[in-house]
């Protein structure tokens, strides 16, 4: 098991935002966590990265408990996030956003890992030397993507790389995480368009309000009547 | 005054602005670098271009350094001086909240200047004159070697800062921090390390401009960083807080401004000219000089 977790509480002051979820992620696969705005699935991502941290409950990566190490600790063990809303460094070059992706790794590693995002997205190459504020909405998701895997990851968490792209731009970023994924990424996903999320995952968490209401393999997920109805559109 | 006087008087002027601008500059950059990466004004800053000097005259004139040796001595004296208050006051606060950081900050403000006045006494210190005053006439225009040290000084600190922040890796992280501190979390980077080294650079610029007073002005006390760190924080204003060429603009602009007005208004009007030009770009443009009202990008 690469990634396990077990009765995860996160409170922000008294709200009980997450209460008790588990959930596991083997080796290789895709794994995504859907549910409305609000349920807690950002708020899971957070706690596994280190910017919020859990009052009960425990983070296993790799066999090693993780819930109370910080963020660059989480980073080195191998697990990255691309945060909600991309959030790249706007005033930094498009090079310099992905050398930052790579801040705990020696040079040399730096520059194979580039070259490696700049064969999955040639557009980041192109505009290498461009501040990051200027990209458009797509491009800057493919950099926020881009920049999460140049800590080479063993886990790399994605929070609704979706939201507010075009849905070819959609496509397109969903097309590129399964082949981060083929070559040898595990891929924890957060989405709101469950429909492609589901698409692509092998197993799925439906979270309601700070607990899991469902899971099982992706298939069965997307054919579930509750699941249809709940956040398929019927 | 026929107008060729009046143009070489407001030259000299501006000149001498300049000089004392780079002052302002140099204390400007750390209340601005430390404004962006923690959205702190530290007011103790202006104690530490204090501390700077006090550390400036002890190197010179009781270890005998000369110029160079006793400058980063200062300026190593400042930076850990720095980094030990953001340890121990600003760190243990940093969630609680802005106004909670600032009012320590005024307190440890309070502290060094009281600090300096129990340990090293009220009365001004002669700073010892480590470089020889040689005046020169160039066309008219009247400078001394000093002042031209205080522009080379200057222009060689400014030069090495703007390499630090954009080439070497922790410069970019700096910026990083400044843009996204969460995200910049997110990638590993040790936030507290970067915050920790823009303390140390921000206040050995302070030590600089401080042991450069000492030489030009040529007398220190404790209280001496009270208004030059007014000055140099309306400087960061004026030129946009948070932003690294802002505050070289803001403090040459506020050198001028203070010069000019000494020359050709009142001696009296000197420090009132800098809250005028707060009030003014604070009215005028609250962003400052550089500064843009970045949108959000959907």
């Amino acid at each position: 098991m690469l990634l396990q977790i077990e009765n995860l509480h996160v409170y922000y002051g008294a709200i009980h935002a997450l209460k008790g979820i588990s959930l596991e992620v083997e080796e290789g696969e895709i794994v995504t966590l859907i549910g409305a705005n609000g349920a807690g699935k950002s708020t899971t991502l957070k706690t596994i990265s280190g910017l919020l941290r859990a009052r009960q409950g425990k983070i296993l990566f790799q066999g090693r408990d993780l819930s109370a190490a910080t963020p660059p600790a989480i980073v080195s063990a191998g697990i990255t996030q691309v945060p909600e809303g991309r959030r790249v460094f706007a005033s930094l070059t498009v090079k310099e956003n992905l050398e930052m992706g790579a801040f705990q790794r020696p040079d040399r590693e730096v520059r194979e890992s580039m070259k490696w995002v700049f064969e999955l997205f040639p557009r980041l190459e192109e505009r290498q030397k461009q501040l990051a504020g200027t990209l458009s909405g797509g491009e800057q998701q493919m950099l926020a993507v881009g920049r999460g895997l140049m800590a080479r990851p063993r886990l790399m968490m994605l929070d609704e790389p979706s939201m507010g792209l075009a849905p070819l731009l959609v496509k397109e970023i969903f097309s590129v995480i399964r082949e981060i994924n083929q070559r040898g990424t595990t891929i924890l996903l957060v989405e709101q368009n469950a429909h492609m999320a589901l698409s692509i995952a092998h197993k799925g968490y439906v979270l309601e309000t700070g607990s899991i209401a469902l899971s099982g393999g992706a298939a069965d997920l997307a054919a579930n009547e509750q699941v249809r109805k709940a956040y398929l559109g019927g | 005054m026929s107008p060729h006087d009046l143009t070489l008087q407001v030259i000299q002027q501006v000149f001498n602005g300049v000089s004392l601008g780079s002052i302002y500059a140099l204390i400007a950059l750390g209340y601005t670098m430390v404004y962006g990466i923690i959205r702190l004004i530290n007011f103790a800053h202006g104690d530490i271009f204090m501390v700077g000097a006090f550390a400036g005259y002890f190197a010179t004139a009781v270890y005998k350094l000369s110029f160079f040796p006793a400058l980063v001595l200062a300026m190593v004296v400042a930076a850990l001086t720095g980094v030990t208050i953001e340890f121990f006051a600003y760190r243990p606060i940093r969630k609680a909240g802005r106004i909670s950081a600032l009012i320590t900050a005024i307190g440890v403000s309070f502290l060094l200047e009281n600090a300096g006045l129990l340990i090293l006494k009220p009365d001004p210190r002669a700073f010892p004159e480590v470089i020889p005053l040689t005046v020169y006439n160039v066309g008219g225009l009247i400078v001394n070697n000093r002042q031209v040290l205080i522009l080379a000084v200057t222009f060689g600190l400014m030069f090495l800062l703007q390499w630090i922040v954009r080439y070497t890796k922790i410069g970019k992280a700096m910026r990083a921090v400044a843009n996204d501190r969460d995200a910049a979390h997110l990638m590993g980077i040790d936030v507290n390390q970067v915050i920790t080294v823009t303390f140390a650079l921000g206040s050995a610029l302070a030590a600089a401009a401080g042991v450069l007073v000492g030489i030009v002005y040529n007398r220190i006390d404790p209280l001496m960083g009270i208004m030059p760190g007014l000055k140099a924080f309306v400087a960061a204003v004026l030129g946009g807080i948070g932003i690294i060429p802002g505050a070289m603009i803001g403090g040459f602009v506020m050198g001028i401004v203070e010069v000019l007005v000494v020359a050709f208004i009142s001696s009296g009007w000197k420090d009132a000219a800098a809250f005028v030009a707060l009030i003014i770009i604070l009215l005028v443009r609250p962003v400052g000089l550089l500064g843009r009202n970045v949108g959000e990008k959907v």
